[in-house]
C-alpha cells in the first residue's frame, strides 16, 4: 500500500505543525501556489509505522550477507554513523565563517594527507560526490593537463572493454571518443595491441587494477611505461582499492589520477543507492588542475580554497563541500581502523574471496579465470548451466534470495556470458561464507532436478519475479490518485 | 582491524581448505616491487569508545550558534521521525536496488518520492534524485541539449542565480562545448531585466534558466520568461527551492495563463516549465557543512528518455501483485556506456528516503505552513532592521524568506561582532557580487522565534551603532 | 535453431536486407539478434529522407537491459520508417523479418547488396560466436 493510499483529506501530522500567523501580503497573488500538491495527509504514527514497514521489505548489510560484485558491501560500523550524527555537524551551515567551522576543516585537512598517503599520490580533493564524478573530475584535469600544453591533438581515451559502464561515459562527458580493449584470455589487457594502439591522439587510459574480472593485471609496469611514452596520462578507477589497501598504491603503478570510493573501501553507508563520495587524488603535474575547494593550513587556520588559490583548478563540482558528512564518517573509519587494521582489510578481502572461489572450483564450478589468483573479487559464468538446464544467472541470482544471501553482480563484466561477480568483503564470517557456498551448490542441484523451481524464484521475498519488460513498455512512474485508487 | 570476524583457527582452516599456509601467498601475483605496507600518515587505530572520547573533547569547544544564513541552505526543523526512520539498517545498508525483489522498501519509497516531487513541481515525471541543486541543474542543461539532439548548445543563464551553481554548471557544461551566456539583472529590482533578455540572441538557443526565487532571495518575472523561451524553441529550466514551491507558484504552471498567442509562430504557447530542478536539501535534510544533500530532477513526460539518473516504475510479479523495479535502464551508463545520458550510477537514496518521510509528516497544508512562518518571520526582521538609520533593502522586488540589506559600516565587521554575539547574522555578498560589497543576504526560516529576531536586531543596533 | 531466409542479404551486426520489387531494401534484424536482445521495449528510429554511408549509425534497439546500435548496410537515403514500432517495439521479437522490418532505404550503388553476407556465410558467423 502507498503512503497515499493512507492519506485522509485534513488529516494533519500535529506534533510538526509549526505556529504562527502568515503574513503574506507582499507576495502577488498572480505568483501564489493554486493546487494542492500530491502529499500524504496522514499522523506522525502513520508515517512512522508505513515508512519502518517499507523497510522490511529490503535486504541490507545489517539484515543480509550481499556479496555485490564491485560494490564492497562490507560492513558500515554503527558508531561512526551515531558520532557522525552529533547536532555540532549537522547544524553547521557551510557557509559558516571559517572560524566557526575549525574542527571540521581540519578532519578534512587530516583526511587529504590520509588518502595521500593511501594512494601515493601528493595532491587530494575531496570534492567529488560520487565515484563517476570522480571519473569526470580525472579526466576533465587530464584534458585541461594536455590543453595546457597546447597538446590539443590527443582525442582518444582507452578503455578497456571490461570497465564499468562509468569509464566510457565519463569520457564521452569530456568530449573525448573512446578506444576499447579488449581482455587477453588470462584476464590482462593486451600489452601489445595496447602499444599499437597509442600514438599521438592518445590522451590517457582509464584502468581498474585489480581489474573488473578480479584478476592484477601484472604488466602494468608496462602500461603506464607505453602510456607515458605514448605522452598520455593513467587514470585509476579506485572501484576495487578495497583489494590493495595498504599493500599497493596507484601511484606507485604509475598512475597520474585516480578517484577513491569512500562509501566501498571505507565503509560509509550506501543509503538504497547513495550517498557515496569520490574524492580524486593527482600526482604532482595535475595539482594545479584539482576541483575546488580543497582546505589548507595557514597562519594557525584551517580553510577552504578558492579560484584565487588555484586560478587552473577545473572549477567547482557542486555549492558547497560535496558530500561533507560523507566524508567525516570515511575519516572515522579510517581512525577506528588505523595504520595495521587498513592492511588487514585486503589481507581478509582477498582471503574471502579466493577462500570462495576455490571452494566453488572444488564443487565443479566453471570460475572464469581458474588460472589466476582472485583479487578481492572475482568471476563465475553458469554458462554450462545455462546450456544443459536452461538455468540463467539471473535464474541463480534469484533464488539466493530465497536462501537468504543478497545476490553477487550479474552480467558484469558484460564480456563474460551468464557471469555472477562476487565480492565478500572482509567483514563477513566463515559460517556467512560457508552458507553461500552451500546455497550456490544447492542451487545448482536443484537447476538440474527441478530447474522451474529456480526458474520461477523467488519464492520467498516479499513479491514474486517482476515484470521488469512490462515497467517499460507501460511506463508508471508516479501515482495518480484517478487511474490507481 | 575491529570489524574482522575471524579467528586464528578459522584462518587456518580456510588456507588448509586452499592449499595455502599463508594469505601473503594470495598476493604472490602483484609484482614484489609494488608492495609497499608503510601508511605513515595514518594514525595506529583506537577503540569505538576512545575515539567517542577524542570527537566529544574536540566538540566541546565547538560554538552552536544562530544560523541566519541561507544562500541555497537552509536550516528547517527536522522531526526526530525522519532521521530516527531513515538510520534504520535495512535503508542505511541497502545498495541500488538491482535485485528488486530484494528491495521492494527502497523502491516503493523512491516510486512515493517520485509522485511528491513530480506534483510539488507541477511536473509529469521525477527522476529518484541526483547529487545536489547544482550539479542537478548541470545535469538539466545538458539535458536540454540532448532533446534538441545537439543542435542547439547555448543556455541563458541569470546572472541572479546562485554564482556557486553558475560554477558548477560551467566545469560540468563546458567540457561539452556548451556556451553559458549570462543575462544581467536590473539592479533596482534584483530580478532578471526583460529588457536585457529580450536582446540577447536566441541562435542555437537550447534553454533558458529561470531561478525562482533567485540568489537574493528575488521572485523572478517566471511567466515572462517561460514565454520568452518557448517563443524562441528553447525549453524553459526552472531552478527553484522546494520549500519555497509549496507557497510559490509551481513551474508546472509558469508562463501565460490564457494561453497567450505566439504571432510569429501562429500558436499557443505551452504552459510550465519544461524541466524543474534543484537543491532538495531544505526537505529534511541537515546542513551538514554543505552535504550530502541530494539534487531533483523533473520534467514533462515527453522527455523522460533523456533524464540522467535512476527511475523507478510500476510493475507487476508472476502472481499479478504490483511491485516496483529500475525501469528505463537502457539509458544508463552500466548499459549505454559511452552513449549514456549521463555517467551517473548513484542517487542519493538516503537523503531521498529522508526527505520522503519529511513530507509525508509535514503534508501539503503544513509544508505550506513551513514555507509561510518562515517568509512571515524573515518580513519581520527585515521590516524591523530597516527601520535601523542607513539600513535598506537593495532591491524592490518581493522576495522569498531571504533579503538583500545595504549595510551603513563594513558587513564583515558587523558579522564578526554579531559572531561574538552567538549569532551568524547572514552572508556578505562582496566575495560574491563586487557591486554588492556593502550588502548582506539574511534568510530566516521557521526554526527562529520572535524572541531570536529580537537578539539579533539588539545586536545588530550594537554593532552598527 | 534461428531462422534465417534466404532471400535476404546480412551484416555482421546482425541486420538483414531484403531487396524489394521497386529496388529499394527493407532492413530489420535477425532472428538470432532478437534472441540475444530479449524483450524489445523501445526503438530509435532513423529520419526519414537522411542520407547514410554503409555502416553509419541508422538506430537503436534497446531491451531491458541492453541497447544495441542500428547500422546501416548499405548506403543511401532512408525512404521510410516502420512507425508501428513506436507502439509495438515486440513485433521486433515475434515478427523479425516480417511486421518487426525497421527501415527501408533507396541504394546509392544497389549492386553492394550482393556483397553483403548470404545466408550460408551468415549461419557460419553465428555459429562461429558461441
Amino acid at each position: 500500500m502507498l503512503i497515499f493510499q493512507r492519506s485522509v483529506e485534513g488529516r494533519v501530522a500535529l506534533g510538526q505543525w509549526v505556529d504562527g500567523d502568515l503574513d503574506l501580503s507582499d507576495l502577488p497573488e498572480a505568483g501564489l501556489r493554486q493546487t494542492k500538491a500530491v502529499l500524504p495527509e496522514v499522523s506522525e504514527l502513520q508515517v512512522v509505522r508505513h515508512y519502518t514497514g517499507l523497510s522490511q521489505r529490503n535486504f541490507g548489510i545489517d539484515t543480509h550477507f550481499y556479496p555485490l560484485g564491485s560494490c564492497t558491501m562490507k560492513y558500515n560500523p554503527r558508531g561512526v554513523h551515531e558520532m557522525a550524527m552529533q547536532p555540532q555537524w549537522l547544524s553547521r551551515h557551510p557557509l559558516s565563517a571559517v572560524d566557526d567551522h575549525q574542527s571540521f576543516l581540519k578532519i578534512l585537512f587530516e583526511l587529504q594527507q590520509y588518502l595521500s598517503d593511501i594512494t601515493g599520490m601528493p595532491g587530494v580533493s575531496l570534492t567529488p560526490m560520487a565515484g563517476s564524478q570522480g571519473e569526470f573530475v580525472g579526466v576533465a584535469m587530464i584534458k585541461a593537463y594536455h590543453d595546457a600544453n597546447n597538446d590539443t591533438e590527443r582525442t582518444e581515451m582507452i578503455v578497456p572493454t571490461a570497465a564499468h559502464g562509468t569509464n566510457p561515459a565519463s569520457a564521452v562527458m569530456c568530449g573525448y571518443t573512446v578506444k576499447e580493449i579488449p581482455t587477453g584470455s588470462d584476464g590482462n589487457i593486451d600489452v601489445d595491441q595496447l602499444r599499437e594502439m597509442v600514438g599521438p591522439k592518445t590522451a590517457g587510459i582509464m584502468l581498474t587494477n585489480p581489474s573488473t574480472l578480479g584478476i592484477f593485471s601484472r604488466r602494468i609496469k608496462d602500461v603506464s611505461a607505453i602510456i607515458h611514452e605514448a605522452g598520455g596520462l593513467l587514470y585509476y578507477d579506485g572501484a576495487n582499492l578495497n583489494a590493495i589497501l595498504g599493500k599497493v598504491r596507484p601511484g606507485d603503478m604509475g598512475f597520474d589520477v585516480m578517484h577513491l570510493n569512500l562509501h566501498k573501501t571505507f565503509a560509509t553507508p550506501h543509503g538504497g543507492g547513495g550517498p557515496g563520495a569520490g574524492p580524486v587524488a593527482v600526482a604532482d603535474r595535475l595539482k594545479p588542475y584539482l576541483p575546488i575547494p580543497t582546505v589548507v593550513f595557514e597562519n594557525e587556520k584551517y580553510r577552504w580554497t578558492t579560484k584565487n588559490d588555484s586560478p587552473d583548478s577545473i572549477g567547482r563540482l557542486s555549492c558547497f563541500m560535496g558530500n561533507a558528512a560523507i566524508l567525516l564518517r570515511a575519516y572515522l573509519y579510517i581512525r577506528l581502523l588505523g595504520r595495521k587494521g587498513l592492511t588487514r582489510v585486503a589481507d581478509f578481502a582477498t582471503l574471502n574471496a579466493n577462500y570462495i572461489m576455490k571452494r566453488l572450483q572444488q564443487a565443479g564450478f566453471e570460475c572464469a579465470f581458474p588460472d589466476r589468483r582472485a583479487s578481492h573479487e572475482f568471476v563465475i559464468s553458469f554458462k554450462k548451466e545455462k546450456k544443459q538446464w536452461g538455468v540463467s544467472a539471473m535464474d541463480i541470482a534469484k533464488r539466493l534470495l530465497d536462501y537468504g544471501c543478497h545476490a553477487p553482480t550479474t552480467y558484469f563484466p558484460l564480456s563474460i556470458p551468464e557471469c555472477f561477480l562476487i565480492e565478500p568483503t572482509e567483514t563477513e564470517s566463515k559460517q556467512e561464507l560457508d552458507h553461500f557456498i552451500d546455497a550456490l551448490i544447492k542451487i545448482r542441484g536443484e537447476s538440474e532436478t527441478d530447474p522451474e523451481l529456480v526458474k520461477t524464484s523467488p519464492h520467498t521475498c516479499v513479491v514474486k519475479r517482476l515484470d521488469d519488460v512490462k515497467a517499460v513498455r507501460e511506463l508508471n512512474l508516479t501515482w495518480k490518485p484517478t487511474i490507481n485508487d | 582491524m575491529p570489524f574482522i570476524p575471524h579467528t586464528n583457527e578459522e584462518l587456518k582452516q580456510m588456507l588448509t581448505d586452499m592449499g595455502e599456509t599463508h594469505v601473503a601467498a594470495l598476493f604472490d601475483e602483484i609484482p614484489a616491487d609494488l608492495l609497499n605496507d608503510r601508511l605513515e600518515a595514518i594514525p595506529e587505530g583506537v577503540s569505538e569508545m576512545r575515539l567517542k572520547r577524542l570527537l566529544t573533547e574536540q566538540l566541546a569547544d565547538e560554538k552552536m550558534p544562530l544560523c541566519f544564513i541561507g544562500a541555497g541552505a537552509y536550516e528547517h526543523h527536522i522531526p526526530s521521525a525522519v532521521w530516527q526512520v531513515a538510520s534504520r539498517g535495512e535503508f542505511l545498508t541497502a545498495y541500488t536496488p538491482y535485485q528488486a525483489e530484494a528491495s521492494q522498501g527502497t523502491l516503493q519509497l523512491l516510486y512515493e518520492y517520485q509522485t511528491m516531487m513530480a506534483s510539488l513541481m507541477g511536473m509529469d515525471v521525477s527522476n529518484a534524485s541526483l547529487y545536489e541543486g547544482a550539479s542537478a541543474l548541470a545535469e538539466a542543461i545538458l539535458m536540454a541539449v540532448r532533446v534538441h539532439k545537439g543542435q542547439r548548445k547555448r543556455v541563458i543563464i541569470p546572472r541572479s542565480l546562485h554564482p556557486y551553481y553558475w560554477d558548477t554548471v560551467k566545469t560540468i557544461v563546458s567540457e561539452q562545448k556548451i556556451e553559458c551566456v549570462p543575462c544581467d539583472f536590473d539592479p533596482q529590482a534584483g530580478v532578471t531585466d526583460l529588457g536585457a533578455l529580450s536582446q540577447l540572441s536566441d541562435e542555437n538557443l537550447a534553454a533558458v534558466v529561470i531561478p525562482q526565487p533567485n540568489f537574493f532571495g528575488c521572485l523572478e518575472p517566471v511567466d515572462e520568461m517561460t514565454d520568452w523561451a518557448h517563443q524562441k524553441n528553447a525549453l524553459a529550466i526552472a531552478c527553484v527551492n522546494p520549500m519555497a514551491m509549496a507557497l510559490l507558484k509551481e513551474p508546472g504552471q509558469w508562463g501565460s495563463a490564457d494561453g497567450e498567442i505566439d504571432r510569429e509562430a501562429n500558436t499557443r504557447l505551452e504552459i510550465g516549465a519544461d524541466i524543474a530542478c534543484g537543491e532538495g536539501q531544505p526537505l529534511g535534510v541537515p546542513l551538514n557543512s554543505g552535504g550530502p544533500y541530494f539534487g531533483f530532477l523533473t520534467c514533462r513526460q515527453k522527455f523522460v528518455r533523456q533524464m540522467p539518473g535512476r527511475l523507478i516504475g510500476q510493475t507487476t510479479d508472476l502472481d499479478g501483485c504490483v511491485g516496483y523495479t529500475l525501469t528505463l535502464q537502457a539509458r544508463e551508463q552500466h548499459i549505454r556506456r559511452s552513449k549514456a545520458t549521463s555517467n551517473i550510477c548513484t542517487n542519493q537514496g538516503l537523503l531521498v528516503t529522508a526527505a520522503t518521510i519529511y513530507m509525508s509528516l509535514m503534508g501539503p497544508v503544513g509544508l505550506r505552513q513551513v514555507a509561510g512562518v518562515s517568509h512571515t518571520q524573515t518580513k519581520k526582521l527585515v521590516d524591523r532592521l530597516i527601520e535601523i538609520d542607513g539600513v535598506e533593502r537593495v532591491f524592490d522586488r518581493p522576495f522569498f524568506h531571504e533579503c538583500v540589506l545595504r549595510l551603513p559600516r563594513d558587513v564583515d565587521e558587523v558579522l564578526r561582532g554579531m559572531s561574538l554575539d552567538g549569532i551568524q547574522a547572514g552572508l556578505s555578498l562582496k566575495d560574491y557580487f563586487p557591486e554588492l560589497g556593502d550588502c548582506l543576504l539574511v534568510c530566516v526560516t521557521e526554526t527562529k522565534t520572535d524572541q531570536d529576531l529580537d537578539v539579533f536586531v539588539d545586536g545588530f543596533c550594537r554593532w552598527l551603532g | 535453431m534461428f531462422t534465417i531466409p534466404t532471400d535476404c542479404r546480412y551484416t555482421k551486426t546482425h541486420e538483414w536486407v531484403r531487396l524489394d520489387d521497386d529496388g529499394a531494401f527493407t532492413i530489420g534484424i535477425t532472428d538470432h539478434a532478437q534472441e540475444l536482445l530479449g524483450d524489445v521495449v523501445f526503438v530509435e528510429l532513423p529520419n526519414v529522407d537522411a542520407e547514410l554511408r554503409a555502416g553509419d549509425e541508422a538506430g537503436v534497439i534497446e531491451s531491458v537491459k541492453a541497447a544495441s546500435d542500428l547500422y546501416a548496410p548499405l548506403a543511401g537515403q532512408i525512404i521510410a520508417v516502420n512507425e508501428l514500432l513506436d507502439e509495438q517495439p515486440d513485433l521486433i521479437n515475434q515478427d523479425a523479418y516480417g511486421g518487426g522490418w525497421i527501415f527501408r532505404m533507396k541504394a546509392l550503388s544497389p549492386d553492394d547488396w550482393q556483397d553483403l553476407l548470404d545466408a550460408s556465410d551468415y549461419q557460419q558467423l553465428i555459429s562461429g560466436e558461441d
